[in-house]
Protein backbone atom coordinates (compact mmCIF):
# COMPACT_ATOMS: atom_id res chain seq x y z
CA UNK A 1 0.00 0.00 0.00
CA UNK A 2 1.37 3.46 -0.83
CA UNK A 3 2.04 4.70 2.84
CA UNK A 4 2.70 8.39 1.71
CA UNK A 5 -1.45 8.61 1.36
CA UNK A 6 -2.72 10.86 4.49
CA UNK A 7 -6.38 11.06 5.26
CA UNK A 8 -7.03 14.82 4.84
CA UNK A 9 -10.13 17.06 5.31
CA UNK A 10 -11.16 19.15 1.87
CA UNK A 11 -10.78 22.41 3.44
CA UNK A 12 -7.80 21.52 4.86
CA UNK A 13 -6.45 20.40 1.33
CA UNK A 14 -6.73 23.60 -0.14
CA UNK A 15 -4.84 25.07 2.32
CA UNK A 16 -1.66 22.80 2.22
CA UNK A 17 -2.16 22.85 -1.30
CA UNK A 18 -2.13 26.87 -1.70
CA UNK A 19 0.65 27.07 0.57
CA UNK A 20 2.70 24.02 -1.84
CA UNK A 21 1.84 25.84 -4.68
CA UNK A 22 3.59 29.22 -3.34
CA UNK A 23 1.16 31.33 -1.86
CA UNK A 24 2.34 33.99 -0.13
CA UNK A 25 -0.57 36.16 0.83
CA UNK A 26 -4.15 34.75 2.74
CA UNK A 27 -6.85 36.31 4.05
CA UNK A 28 -10.16 35.73 4.84
CA UNK A 29 -12.98 36.08 7.10
CA UNK A 30 -14.92 32.85 8.86
CA UNK A 31 -17.66 31.37 7.58
CA UNK A 32 -19.28 27.31 7.49
CA UNK A 33 -18.41 25.30 5.67
CA UNK A 34 -14.72 26.52 4.92
CA UNK A 35 -13.71 27.85 8.56
CA UNK A 36 -10.92 24.53 8.53
CA UNK A 37 -9.24 26.46 5.25
CA UNK A 38 -8.81 29.88 7.55
CA UNK A 39 -7.75 27.82 10.44
CA UNK A 40 -5.30 25.73 8.87
CA UNK A 41 -4.05 29.15 6.72
CA UNK A 42 -3.92 30.75 10.10
CA UNK A 43 -1.50 28.63 11.44
CA UNK A 44 0.77 27.11 9.29
CA UNK A 45 1.32 29.92 6.91
CA UNK A 46 3.11 32.22 9.51
CA UNK A 47 5.13 28.72 10.34
CA UNK A 48 6.24 28.85 6.19
CA UNK A 49 7.03 32.58 6.84
CA UNK A 50 3.94 33.44 4.65
CA UNK A 51 1.36 36.01 5.56
CA UNK A 52 -1.97 35.50 6.81
CA UNK A 53 -4.88 38.16 7.89
CA UNK A 54 -7.87 37.49 9.47
CA UNK A 55 -9.68 40.34 8.08
CA UNK A 56 -12.17 42.40 9.59
CA UNK A 57 -15.28 41.64 7.01
CA UNK A 58 -15.26 39.66 3.47
CA UNK A 59 -15.00 43.16 1.46
CA UNK A 60 -11.68 44.37 3.40
CA UNK A 61 -10.44 40.47 2.55
CA UNK A 62 -10.54 40.70 -0.96
CA UNK A 63 -9.21 44.14 -1.04
CA UNK A 64 -6.19 42.77 0.48
CA UNK A 65 -6.03 40.23 -1.90
CA UNK A 66 -5.97 42.81 -4.62
CA UNK A 67 -3.27 45.17 -2.81
CA UNK A 68 -1.04 41.69 -2.71
CA UNK A 69 -1.59 40.66 -6.03
CA UNK A 70 -0.64 44.31 -7.51
CA UNK A 71 3.04 43.66 -5.60
CA UNK A 72 3.03 40.30 -7.50
CA UNK A 73 2.51 38.27 -4.58
CA UNK A 74 0.70 35.06 -4.78
CA UNK A 75 -2.67 35.93 -3.23
CA UNK A 76 -5.82 33.47 -1.85
CA UNK A 77 -9.11 33.72 -0.13
CA UNK A 78 -11.87 32.01 0.46
CA UNK A 79 -15.42 32.00 1.76
CA UNK A 80 -19.13 30.24 1.41
CA UNK A 81 -21.64 31.74 -1.04
CA UNK A 82 -22.74 34.88 1.71
CA UNK A 83 -19.21 36.13 1.88
CA UNK A 84 -18.00 34.73 -2.08
CA UNK A 85 -20.98 37.45 -2.71
CA UNK A 86 -19.45 40.19 -0.99
CA UNK A 87 -16.33 39.78 -2.34
CA UNK A 88 -17.49 40.01 -5.69
CA UNK A 89 -16.87 43.56 -6.22
CA UNK A 90 -13.35 43.23 -5.62
CA UNK A 91 -13.08 40.03 -8.02
CA UNK A 92 -14.29 42.24 -10.66
CA UNK A 93 -11.79 45.35 -9.80
CA UNK A 94 -9.14 42.47 -9.80
CA UNK A 95 -10.74 41.29 -13.61
CA UNK A 96 -10.38 44.74 -14.60
CA UNK A 97 -7.00 45.31 -13.55
CA UNK A 98 -6.30 42.06 -14.47
CA UNK A 99 -4.64 40.99 -11.42
CA UNK A 100 -4.58 37.16 -10.91
CA UNK A 101 -5.90 35.51 -7.56
CA UNK A 102 -6.79 32.00 -6.15
CA UNK A 103 -10.26 31.73 -4.21
CA UNK A 104 -12.62 29.12 -2.54
CA UNK A 105 -16.06 28.84 -2.59
CA UNK A 106 -17.46 26.44 -0.60
CA UNK A 107 -20.48 26.57 -1.42
CA UNK A 108 -23.33 26.36 0.90
CA UNK A 109 -27.69 26.54 0.89
CA UNK A 110 -28.58 29.77 -0.18
CA UNK A 111 -30.44 32.38 -1.08
CA UNK A 112 -29.68 34.52 1.44
CA UNK A 113 -28.29 33.21 4.06
CA UNK A 114 -29.95 29.29 3.31
CA UNK A 115 -28.44 27.12 5.52
CA UNK A 116 -24.65 24.96 5.81
CA UNK A 117 -25.78 21.81 3.92
CA UNK A 118 -23.67 21.52 0.52
CA UNK A 119 -25.12 22.90 -2.35
CA UNK A 120 -24.19 23.92 -5.67
CA UNK A 121 -26.70 26.69 -6.20
CA UNK A 122 -23.51 29.68 -6.85
CA UNK A 123 -23.15 28.11 -10.16
CA UNK A 124 -24.25 30.94 -11.91
CA UNK A 125 -22.69 33.34 -9.40
CA UNK A 126 -19.56 31.53 -10.08
CA UNK A 127 -19.73 31.36 -14.28
CA UNK A 128 -21.38 34.47 -14.91
CA UNK A 129 -18.78 36.38 -13.50
CA UNK A 130 -20.88 37.35 -10.32
CA UNK A 131 -19.98 40.95 -10.18
CA UNK A 132 -20.91 44.13 -12.06
CA UNK A 133 -18.64 44.46 -15.98
CA UNK A 134 -17.80 42.73 -18.70
CA UNK A 135 -15.62 39.66 -16.93
CA UNK A 136 -15.19 36.43 -16.46
CA UNK A 137 -13.19 34.16 -14.13
CA UNK A 138 -12.01 30.43 -14.73
CA UNK A 139 -13.90 27.99 -12.20
CA UNK A 140 -12.77 24.92 -11.35
CA UNK A 141 -15.03 21.87 -10.14
CA UNK A 142 -12.94 19.29 -7.74
CA UNK A 143 -15.18 16.28 -6.85
CA UNK A 144 -12.64 14.42 -4.37
CA UNK A 145 -10.40 16.00 -1.53
CA UNK A 146 -7.15 14.74 -3.69
CA UNK A 147 -8.99 16.55 -6.81
CA UNK A 148 -9.53 20.03 -4.39
CA UNK A 149 -5.57 19.62 -3.62
CA UNK A 150 -4.29 18.75 -7.32
CA UNK A 151 -6.70 22.01 -8.48
CA UNK A 152 -5.63 24.07 -5.95
CA UNK A 153 -2.11 24.18 -7.22
CA UNK A 154 -3.22 24.42 -10.85
CA UNK A 155 -5.53 27.10 -9.99
CA UNK A 156 -2.78 29.51 -8.70
CA UNK A 157 -0.91 28.17 -12.09
CA UNK A 158 -3.59 29.52 -14.49
CA UNK A 159 -4.63 32.54 -12.32
CA UNK A 160 -0.93 33.67 -13.38
CA UNK A 161 -0.67 32.58 -16.38
CA UNK A 162 -4.02 34.69 -17.53
CA UNK A 163 -3.26 37.33 -15.27
CA UNK A 164 -6.85 36.70 -13.96
CA UNK A 165 -9.07 35.53 -10.61
CA UNK A 166 -9.46 32.08 -10.70
CA UNK A 167 -12.24 29.72 -8.45
CA UNK A 168 -12.96 26.37 -6.86
CA UNK A 169 -16.77 25.83 -6.46
CA UNK A 170 -17.05 23.29 -3.67
CA UNK A 171 -19.77 22.50 -1.70
CA UNK A 172 -19.95 21.61 1.99
CA UNK A 173 -19.73 17.84 1.30
CA UNK A 174 -16.30 18.17 -0.17
CA UNK A 175 -15.14 20.83 2.35
CA UNK A 176 -15.82 19.06 4.99
CA UNK A 177 -14.87 15.02 4.36
CA UNK A 178 -11.98 13.39 4.68
CA UNK A 179 -10.30 11.28 2.16
CA UNK A 180 -7.08 9.83 2.02
CA UNK A 181 -4.82 11.64 -0.61
CA UNK A 182 -1.31 11.90 -2.11
CA UNK A 183 0.41 15.39 -1.20
CA UNK A 184 2.30 16.62 -4.36
CA UNK A 185 5.38 18.04 -3.80
CA UNK A 186 5.69 22.05 -3.15
CA UNK A 187 6.68 23.91 -6.06
CA UNK A 188 8.96 27.02 -5.46
CA UNK A 189 7.36 30.13 -6.24
CA UNK A 190 8.83 31.96 -9.26
CA UNK A 191 6.75 35.59 -10.06
CA UNK A 192 8.34 34.80 -13.67
CA UNK A 193 7.10 37.86 -15.17
CA UNK A 194 5.26 39.73 -13.02
CA UNK A 195 7.71 42.30 -12.21
CA UNK A 196 6.85 43.84 -15.65
CA UNK A 197 3.77 45.02 -14.23
CA UNK A 198 3.63 45.31 -10.20
CA UNK A 199 3.86 47.37 -7.87
CA UNK A 200 7.18 48.10 -5.58
CA UNK A 201 10.82 48.14 -6.26
CA UNK A 202 10.42 51.18 -8.43
CA UNK A 203 13.15 52.68 -8.50
CA UNK A 204 15.12 53.27 -11.30
CA UNK A 205 12.36 52.07 -13.70
CA UNK A 206 9.17 53.46 -15.08
CA UNK A 207 6.47 54.10 -13.24
CA UNK A 208 3.39 51.18 -13.17
CA UNK A 209 -0.11 51.69 -12.76
CA UNK A 210 -2.60 48.78 -11.56
CA UNK A 211 -6.02 50.22 -12.37
CA UNK A 212 -9.58 49.25 -13.22
CA UNK A 213 -10.40 52.89 -14.04
CA UNK A 214 -10.51 53.75 -17.64
CA UNK A 215 -12.30 56.83 -17.89
CA UNK A 216 -10.76 58.60 -21.39
CA UNK A 217 -13.42 58.03 -24.04
CA UNK A 218 -12.86 54.51 -26.28
CA UNK A 219 -10.00 53.07 -23.78
CA UNK A 220 -12.43 50.88 -21.41
CA UNK A 221 -13.81 49.50 -24.90
CA UNK A 222 -10.49 48.82 -26.24
CA UNK A 223 -9.40 47.12 -23.12
CA UNK A 224 -12.65 45.25 -22.42
CA UNK A 225 -11.66 43.86 -26.23
CA UNK A 226 -8.09 43.16 -24.88
CA UNK A 227 -9.72 41.01 -21.67
CA UNK A 228 -12.12 39.12 -24.27
CA UNK A 229 -9.45 38.12 -26.43
CA UNK A 230 -8.17 36.27 -23.52
CA UNK A 231 -10.99 34.76 -22.42
CA UNK A 232 -11.10 33.29 -26.07
CA UNK A 233 -7.95 32.34 -25.95
CA UNK A 234 -9.22 30.54 -21.78
CA UNK A 235 -12.52 29.18 -23.80
CA UNK A 236 -10.29 27.51 -26.49
CA UNK A 237 -7.76 26.34 -24.13
CA UNK A 238 -8.66 25.22 -20.56
CA UNK A 239 -11.77 23.01 -21.13
CA UNK A 240 -11.25 20.07 -18.72
CA UNK A 241 -13.71 16.99 -18.39
CA UNK A 242 -13.24 13.29 -17.47
CA UNK A 243 -15.14 10.76 -19.45
CA UNK A 244 -16.61 7.51 -17.92
CA UNK A 245 -18.89 5.04 -19.96
CA UNK A 246 -20.22 7.30 -22.37
CA UNK A 247 -19.17 5.92 -25.34
CA UNK A 248 -22.24 2.78 -25.93
CA UNK A 249 -24.30 5.04 -23.37
CA UNK A 250 -27.97 5.41 -24.00
CA UNK A 251 -27.84 8.37 -21.67
CA UNK A 252 -24.73 10.89 -20.56
CA UNK A 253 -24.80 12.47 -17.50
CA UNK A 254 -23.23 15.65 -17.49
CA UNK A 255 -22.63 16.71 -13.48
CA UNK A 256 -19.90 17.92 -11.54
CA UNK A 257 -18.54 18.13 -8.01
CA UNK A 258 -20.05 15.82 -5.56
CA UNK A 259 -22.82 15.42 -7.68
CA UNK A 260 -21.01 13.64 -9.98
CA UNK A 261 -19.08 11.64 -7.14
CA UNK A 262 -22.67 10.03 -6.99
CA UNK A 263 -23.68 10.15 -10.51
CA UNK A 264 -20.93 8.23 -10.75
CA UNK A 265 -21.56 5.42 -8.98
CA UNK A 266 -24.83 5.56 -10.76
CA UNK A 267 -23.25 4.63 -14.12
CA UNK A 268 -21.57 1.81 -11.97
CA UNK A 269 -24.32 0.27 -10.08
CA UNK A 270 -26.81 1.00 -13.53
CA UNK A 271 -24.13 -1.30 -15.56
CA UNK A 272 -23.15 -4.40 -13.35
CA UNK A 273 -26.78 -4.56 -12.64
CA UNK A 274 -27.72 -4.41 -16.62
CA UNK A 275 -30.92 -1.73 -16.10
CA UNK A 276 -29.48 1.01 -18.66
CA UNK A 277 -26.03 1.93 -20.08
CA UNK A 278 -24.92 5.37 -18.35
CA UNK A 279 -22.01 7.14 -19.26
CA UNK A 280 -20.58 10.16 -17.70
CA UNK A 281 -19.07 13.67 -18.80
CA UNK A 282 -17.61 15.06 -14.74
CA UNK A 283 -17.17 18.55 -15.59
CA UNK A 284 -13.79 20.15 -14.41
CA UNK A 285 -14.40 23.18 -15.40
CA UNK A 286 -17.36 25.28 -15.54
CA UNK A 287 -15.83 28.32 -17.04
CA UNK A 288 -14.69 27.50 -19.75
CA UNK A 289 -17.95 25.26 -19.89
CA UNK A 290 -16.58 21.62 -21.66
CA UNK A 291 -18.82 22.93 -24.67
CA UNK A 292 -17.10 20.96 -27.00
CA UNK A 293 -16.87 17.68 -25.94
CA UNK A 294 -20.65 17.86 -25.24
CA UNK A 295 -21.30 19.12 -28.86
CA UNK A 296 -19.11 16.26 -30.10
CA UNK A 297 -21.54 13.57 -28.04
CA UNK A 298 -24.62 15.77 -29.08
CA UNK A 299 -23.50 15.80 -33.24
CA UNK A 300 -24.21 11.56 -32.63
CA UNK A 301 -26.95 11.99 -30.84
CA UNK A 302 -26.24 11.27 -27.46
CA UNK A 303 -29.17 11.94 -24.93
CA UNK A 304 -28.05 13.90 -22.00
CA UNK A 305 -29.32 13.90 -18.18
CA UNK A 306 -28.00 16.90 -16.43
CA UNK A 307 -27.48 15.95 -12.57
CA UNK A 308 -26.88 19.30 -9.93
CA UNK A 309 -27.68 20.30 -7.02
CA UNK A 310 -28.84 23.82 -7.77
CA UNK A 311 -32.49 24.34 -9.70
CA UNK A 312 -31.32 24.09 -13.45
CA UNK A 313 -28.29 26.10 -13.75
CA UNK A 314 -25.75 24.52 -15.09
CA UNK A 315 -28.28 22.73 -17.00
CA UNK A 316 -28.58 26.01 -19.10
CA UNK A 317 -25.15 25.55 -20.17
CA UNK A 318 -25.88 21.86 -21.56
CA UNK A 319 -28.02 23.33 -23.27
CA UNK A 320 -26.44 25.97 -25.10
CA UNK A 321 -24.14 23.54 -25.37
CA UNK A 322 -25.85 20.72 -27.78
CA UNK A 323 -28.02 24.17 -29.15
CA UNK A 324 -30.97 21.84 -30.23
CA UNK A 325 -29.18 19.19 -31.76
CA UNK A 326 -30.85 16.45 -29.31
CA UNK A 327 -32.26 16.95 -25.95
CA UNK A 328 -31.29 17.53 -22.60
CA UNK A 329 -33.18 16.09 -19.35
CA UNK A 330 -32.29 17.88 -15.66
CA UNK A 331 -32.11 15.68 -12.43
CA UNK A 332 -31.96 19.04 -9.86
CA UNK A 333 -32.11 19.17 -5.94
CA UNK A 334 -31.50 22.39 -3.69
CA UNK A 335 -31.45 23.99 -0.70
CA UNK A 336 -29.07 21.27 0.66
CA UNK A 337 -30.69 18.21 -1.25
CA UNK A 338 -28.39 15.73 -2.42
CA UNK A 339 -29.29 13.15 -5.82
CA UNK A 340 -29.26 9.48 -4.67
CA UNK A 341 -27.96 6.61 -6.97
CA UNK A 342 -31.22 4.99 -7.34
CA UNK A 343 -32.85 8.64 -8.33
CA UNK A 344 -30.65 9.17 -11.56
CA UNK A 345 -31.33 5.73 -12.12
CA UNK A 346 -34.51 5.62 -12.28
CA UNK A 347 -34.65 9.40 -13.81
CA UNK A 348 -32.46 7.93 -16.62
CA UNK A 349 -34.61 5.16 -17.28
CA UNK A 350 -37.57 7.93 -17.75
CA UNK A 351 -35.41 9.43 -20.20
CA UNK A 352 -34.95 6.35 -21.97
CA UNK A 353 -38.44 5.67 -22.43
CA UNK A 354 -39.39 9.40 -23.09
CA UNK A 355 -39.19 11.09 -26.95
CA UNK A 356 -38.27 14.36 -25.18
CA UNK A 357 -36.57 15.88 -22.50
CA UNK A 358 -37.67 14.85 -18.45
CA UNK A 359 -37.14 17.41 -15.27
CA UNK A 360 -37.43 16.03 -11.77
CA UNK A 361 -37.42 18.33 -9.29
CA UNK A 362 -38.01 17.80 -5.04
CA UNK A 363 -41.34 18.74 -3.93
CA UNK A 364 -41.98 22.10 -2.96
CA UNK A 365 -43.21 23.79 0.17
CA UNK A 366 -47.52 24.62 0.05
CA UNK B 1 -18.13 -4.86 0.19
CA UNK B 2 -19.00 -1.41 1.44
CA UNK B 3 -19.42 -0.87 5.25
CA UNK B 4 -21.17 2.60 6.12
CA UNK B 5 -21.35 2.92 10.22
CA UNK B 6 -22.29 6.13 12.05
CA UNK B 7 -21.00 7.10 15.38
CA UNK B 8 -22.76 9.22 17.88
CA UNK B 9 -22.17 10.62 21.08
CA UNK B 10 -21.81 13.34 23.25
CA UNK B 11 -19.12 15.99 22.83
CA UNK B 12 -15.97 14.77 24.33
CA UNK B 13 -16.46 10.84 23.99
CA UNK B 14 -14.10 10.86 21.17
CA UNK B 15 -16.57 10.11 18.53
CA UNK B 16 -15.16 12.49 15.95
CA UNK B 17 -11.53 10.61 17.13
CA UNK B 18 -12.72 7.18 16.66
CA UNK B 19 -14.43 7.51 13.20
CA UNK B 20 -10.81 9.02 12.15
CA UNK B 21 -8.61 6.36 13.56
CA UNK B 22 -11.52 3.77 11.63
CA UNK B 23 -11.07 5.69 8.46
CA UNK B 24 -6.83 5.87 8.78
CA UNK B 25 -6.66 2.18 9.23
CA UNK B 26 -8.70 1.80 6.55
CA UNK B 27 -6.50 4.00 4.27
CA UNK B 28 -3.79 2.37 5.42
CA UNK B 29 -5.27 -1.02 4.10
CA UNK B 30 -5.54 0.28 0.75
CA UNK B 31 -9.25 0.38 1.13
CA UNK B 32 -11.68 3.22 -0.38
CA UNK B 33 -12.62 5.14 2.72
CA UNK B 34 -14.41 8.54 3.63
CA UNK B 35 -15.41 10.43 7.31
CA UNK B 36 -17.76 12.58 7.26
CA UNK B 37 -18.62 14.60 10.51
CA UNK B 38 -21.75 16.34 11.78
CA UNK B 39 -20.78 20.49 11.42
CA UNK B 40 -22.38 23.59 12.40
CA UNK B 41 -24.95 23.96 14.45
CA UNK B 42 -24.30 21.60 17.29
CA UNK B 43 -25.65 22.27 20.95
CA UNK B 44 -23.62 21.89 23.91
CA UNK B 45 -24.59 18.76 25.56
CA UNK B 46 -25.92 17.17 22.19
CA UNK B 47 -24.89 14.42 20.44
CA UNK B 48 -21.45 14.55 18.24
CA UNK B 49 -21.58 12.11 15.14
CA UNK B 50 -19.62 11.21 12.12
CA UNK B 51 -20.15 9.45 9.25
CA UNK B 52 -17.33 6.11 8.37
CA UNK B 53 -17.58 4.27 4.52
CA UNK B 54 -15.14 1.93 3.77
CA UNK B 55 -15.27 0.00 0.74
CA UNK B 56 -13.38 -1.75 -2.02
CA UNK B 57 -14.76 0.66 -4.67
CA UNK B 58 -15.10 4.45 -5.16
CA UNK B 59 -17.43 6.10 -2.42
CA UNK B 60 -20.16 8.09 -3.66
CA UNK B 61 -21.38 10.20 -0.65
CA UNK B 62 -19.81 10.45 2.37
CA UNK B 63 -23.06 11.02 3.92
CA UNK B 64 -24.66 7.92 5.23
CA UNK B 65 -28.66 7.65 5.02
CA UNK B 66 -28.85 3.84 6.03
CA UNK B 67 -26.01 2.80 7.87
CA UNK B 68 -24.71 -0.84 8.37
CA UNK B 69 -23.29 -0.01 11.66
CA UNK B 70 -24.55 2.43 13.98
CA UNK B 71 -22.53 3.29 17.08
CA UNK B 72 -23.89 4.77 20.65
CA UNK B 73 -21.82 5.83 23.14
CA UNK B 74 -25.01 7.39 24.67
CA UNK B 75 -28.79 7.08 25.05
CA UNK B 76 -29.36 10.09 23.11
CA UNK B 77 -27.19 8.40 19.96
CA UNK B 78 -29.30 5.34 20.41
CA UNK B 79 -32.32 7.31 20.48
CA UNK B 80 -31.66 9.20 17.52
CA UNK B 81 -29.96 6.62 15.07
CA UNK B 82 -31.57 3.45 16.27
CA UNK B 83 -34.39 3.27 13.28
CA UNK B 84 -31.87 4.56 10.45
CA UNK B 85 -29.71 0.89 10.75
CA UNK B 86 -30.73 -1.57 7.79
CA UNK B 87 -32.61 -4.10 8.20
CA UNK B 88 -29.97 -6.75 9.31
CA UNK B 89 -27.26 -4.41 10.82
CA UNK B 90 -25.36 -4.05 13.89
CA UNK B 91 -26.44 -1.27 16.74
CA UNK B 92 -23.03 -0.98 19.43
CA UNK B 93 -24.32 -0.20 22.44
CA UNK B 94 -22.42 1.27 25.05
CA UNK B 95 -23.78 -0.64 27.90
CA UNK B 96 -21.57 1.42 30.97
CA UNK B 97 -24.26 4.61 29.90
CA UNK B 98 -27.30 2.50 28.33
CA UNK B 99 -29.78 0.84 29.56
CA UNK B 100 -32.25 0.42 27.48
CA UNK B 101 -32.44 -2.66 24.80
CA UNK B 102 -32.41 -2.36 21.27
CA UNK B 103 -36.40 -2.51 20.30
CA UNK B 104 -35.54 -3.86 17.01
CA UNK B 105 -35.54 -7.30 16.40
CA UNK B 106 -34.41 -6.85 12.76
CA UNK B 107 -30.74 -6.00 13.76
CA UNK B 108 -28.24 -7.43 16.05
CA UNK B 109 -27.65 -5.63 18.87
CA UNK B 110 -23.93 -5.70 20.60
CA UNK B 111 -23.13 -4.36 24.14
CA UNK B 112 -19.77 -3.11 25.02
CA UNK B 113 -19.49 -2.01 28.54
CA UNK B 114 -16.86 0.77 27.40
CA UNK B 115 -17.05 3.02 30.26
CA UNK B 116 -16.08 0.28 32.43
CA UNK B 117 -13.53 -1.59 30.91
CA UNK B 118 -11.79 1.88 30.06
CA UNK B 119 -12.14 2.49 34.01
CA UNK B 120 -10.25 -0.86 34.67
CA UNK B 121 -7.28 0.87 32.68
CA UNK B 122 -7.00 3.91 34.64
CA UNK B 123 -8.80 6.35 32.17
CA UNK B 124 -12.58 6.74 30.53
CA UNK B 125 -11.60 8.38 28.47
CA UNK B 126 -10.35 5.78 26.72
CA UNK B 127 -14.03 4.47 26.08
CA UNK B 128 -14.12 5.64 22.60
CA UNK B 129 -11.26 3.08 22.10
CA UNK B 130 -12.12 -0.03 23.61
CA UNK B 131 -15.84 0.54 21.82
CA UNK B 132 -13.53 0.85 18.38
CA UNK B 133 -12.14 -2.56 19.37
CA UNK B 134 -15.15 -4.29 19.90
CA UNK B 135 -16.57 -2.58 16.25
CA UNK B 136 -13.44 -4.10 14.16
CA UNK B 137 -14.05 -7.37 16.24
CA UNK B 138 -17.30 -7.90 15.17
CA UNK B 139 -17.13 -6.49 11.65
CA UNK B 140 -13.83 -7.02 10.50
CA UNK B 141 -13.89 -3.91 8.66
CA UNK B 142 -9.96 -2.96 9.64
CA UNK B 143 -7.17 -5.19 11.76
CA UNK B 144 -6.63 -4.14 15.06
CA UNK B 145 -3.44 -4.02 14.73
CA UNK B 146 -3.56 -1.39 11.62
CA UNK B 147 -5.00 1.07 14.38
CA UNK B 148 -2.75 0.39 16.80
CA UNK B 149 -0.03 1.93 14.25
CA UNK B 150 -2.86 4.40 12.95
CA UNK B 151 -3.00 5.89 16.29
CA UNK B 152 0.75 7.47 15.91
CA UNK B 153 -0.64 9.56 12.83
CA UNK B 154 -4.08 10.02 14.04
CA UNK B 155 -3.50 11.41 17.85
CA UNK B 156 -2.77 15.19 18.47
CA UNK B 157 0.50 16.01 20.35
CA UNK B 158 -0.99 16.78 23.35
CA UNK B 159 -3.09 12.98 23.70
CA UNK B 160 0.50 11.14 22.42
CA UNK B 161 1.09 10.58 25.81
CA UNK B 162 -1.84 8.34 26.35
CA UNK B 163 -0.80 6.08 23.12
CA UNK B 164 -0.35 3.09 24.78
CA UNK B 165 -3.56 2.86 26.88
CA UNK B 166 -5.60 3.97 23.62
CA UNK B 167 -4.00 0.38 22.31
CA UNK B 168 -5.06 -0.98 25.51
CA UNK B 169 -7.85 0.01 25.37
CA UNK B 170 -8.59 -1.03 21.65
CA UNK B 171 -7.43 -4.48 22.51
CA UNK B 172 -9.71 -5.29 26.08
CA UNK B 173 -12.80 -3.95 23.81
CA UNK B 174 -11.66 -6.78 21.16
CA UNK B 175 -11.57 -8.89 23.45
CA UNK B 176 -14.77 -7.84 25.00
CA UNK B 177 -16.54 -8.83 22.05
CA UNK B 178 -17.05 -12.25 20.46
Amino acid sequence: MPEDRVLMKGNEAIGEAAIRAGCTFYAGYPITPQNELTEYMSYHMPKAGRAFVQAESEVAAINMVYGAAATGARAMTSSSGPGISLKQEGVSYMCGAELPCFYANIVRGGPGLGNIAPAQSDYFQATRGGGHGDYRVIVLAPSTVQELFDITMLGFELADKYRNPAMILGDGILGQMREPIVLREPVEYDPGTKGAWSLGNSAGREKHMITSVRLAPGTLEKHNMKLFRKYKEIAEKEQRYELTAVDDAEVIIIAYGTSARVAKSAVAAARESGDIRLGIIRLITLWPYPADIIREYADKGARFLVVEMSLGQMYEDALLSVAGKTDVSLLAHTGGGLPAEEEIIETAKKVRASDGPVEVFPEAAE
Amino acid sequence: MTTKTIMAGFGGQGVVLMGTLLAHGAMVEGKHTTFFPSYGAEMRGGTANCSVVVSDREIASPIVNQPDCVVAMNIASLNKFESRVRPGGIIFVNSSLIDRRVERDDVTEIRVPANEVAESLGDVRAANMVMLGGIVKKTGVVNLETLGESLEKVLSERAMGLIDLDRQALKRGFEEVA
